[in-house]
């Protein structure tokens, strides 16, 4: 469906935008400021549980640490390839401007494989959440598992931040391959969802967590489907900014959640 | 979008035109040495509020410098930046105010 213009004769109806900018732009910047309250008040009540437990457990070994900090720097490679997608949207070069794209996807991607693998070693290790299943066959290690038990409130609130993290950025790789690809990016999301559920096992949170792709996918199919367009530099740029966030965001997590309880020996 | 709309877009794209890439790979490189230098300075067995202080100091500088740059906000105009800001910052104020006095409290009282 084609966008349509609505013209009336009133003078001066349309009056320069306060912003200075395009509404789109406007209304990514007001849902990003409350979306920077929803990870605000996680990262308050994080710190609350910390300030006010004194036995804070530091489980974060040196292995987990350098995990994470490869983690940072994926992410912040994606800001800079996501950047130069928008630097190649305005000016116009559509083979570029979809290798950044896709080179964002990819960096994005390697965040969520390597949080995944660490999430599923801490849950196989006992430092886990009540309605995680067991993961059969391996050893307990008593000192994740007595963190789990003496201090709820550390799995609890690290689970929560991580995986509302974790969260935007499966759905911003899913928001940069519909604007790369568009309709060609939903038979590759089916394919992601087949493989992240059926490759994961029975109890593993991610196996439950894959059919977030399949609602995505459904959801981008009915958008291109109702409203199938070229994206423009503009929604490059929107896009953008909502990538950007997510790479914000972990600023803050990884040194609050990892480094600050960081096991130093 | 209406013309209007796409005029605004038009030249917001005509502005970025001229930003130049290599600020881009300075930023980037600014933001992996303050990881690289969080990292360190969690294996300097510091106090944990001094580290603490240092870690969000450079926290904050890395979210200016994504929101400055790669956001594009130091480009846009004052209003959108302070309207933009100035809220967010407020909010968080607020939280501030309302949650660290009373995590404070119960370390104080001892309560358990």
């Amino acid at each position: 469906m084609a966008d349509r213009v609505v013209t009336h004769d009133i003078p001066s109806a349309y009056e320069p935008s306060l912003f200075g900018t395009y509404s789109k732009k406007i209304g990514m910047w007001l849902f990003l400021m409350s979306d920077s309250l929803t990870f605000g008040a996680l990262l308050y009540a994080y710190s609350y549980g910390r300030i006010s437990t004194p036995n804070w457990p530091t489980p974060f070994h040196s292995a987990s640490i350098v995990n994470a900090t490869i983690m940072t720097a994926f992410l912040l490679t994606s800001s800079l390839t996501m950047v130069l997608a928008v630097r190649a949207s305005v000016q116009k070069d559509a083979k570029m401007q979809t290798l950044w794209l896709l080179a964002t996807i990819a960096c994005g991607a390697g965040f969520v494989i390597l949080h995944g693998m660490e999430w599923s070693k801490l849950i196989a290790e006992g430092m886990t959440l009540p309605f995680f299943p067991p993961v059969p066959g391996h050893d307990v290690s008593a000192e994740f598992a007595n963190v789990a038990k003496t201090v709820p409130q550390f799995p609890s609130t690290f689970f929560t931040l991580t995986g509302m993290h974790m969260l935007h950025v499966t759905l911003g790789i899913v928001y940069l391959g519909v604007v790369a690809l568009r309709k060609k990016f939903i038979p590759i999301l089916v394919a992601l969802w087949l493989i992240a559920w059926l490759g994961t096992p029975s109890y593993s949170p991610f196996h439950y967590g894959a059919h977030v792709l399949l609602v995505a996918a459904i959801v981008c199919a009915i958008i291109l489907w109702l409203k199938p367009k070229v994206y423009d530099s503009s929604d490059v740029e929107v896009a953008g900014l909502y990538w950007h966030f997510v790479d914000l965001v972990w600023m803050f997590i990884f040194p609050l959640v990892y480094l600050m309880s960081a096991r130093i020996l | 979008m209406d013309e209007i709309q796409i005029a605004i877009a038009e030249r917001v794209a005509e502005e970025q035109r001229h930003h130049k890439m290599a600020q881009f790979f300075w930023v980037w490189a600014a933001l992996l040495l303050m990881t690289g230098i969080e990292v360190y300075l969690t294996y300097q067995n510091m106090a944990p509020v001094k580290m603490l202080t240092i870690l969000m100091g450079l926290s904050l500088i890395k979210a200016a410098l994504i929101i400055g740059f790669f956001m594009h906000l130091r480009y846009e105009i004052s209003r959108m930046k302070w309207i933009t800001m100035c809220s967010v910052v407020a909010c968080l104020i607020l939280m501030t105010i309302f949650f660290f006095p009373d995590a404070e409290r119960i370390v104080t009282l001892g309560v358990k």
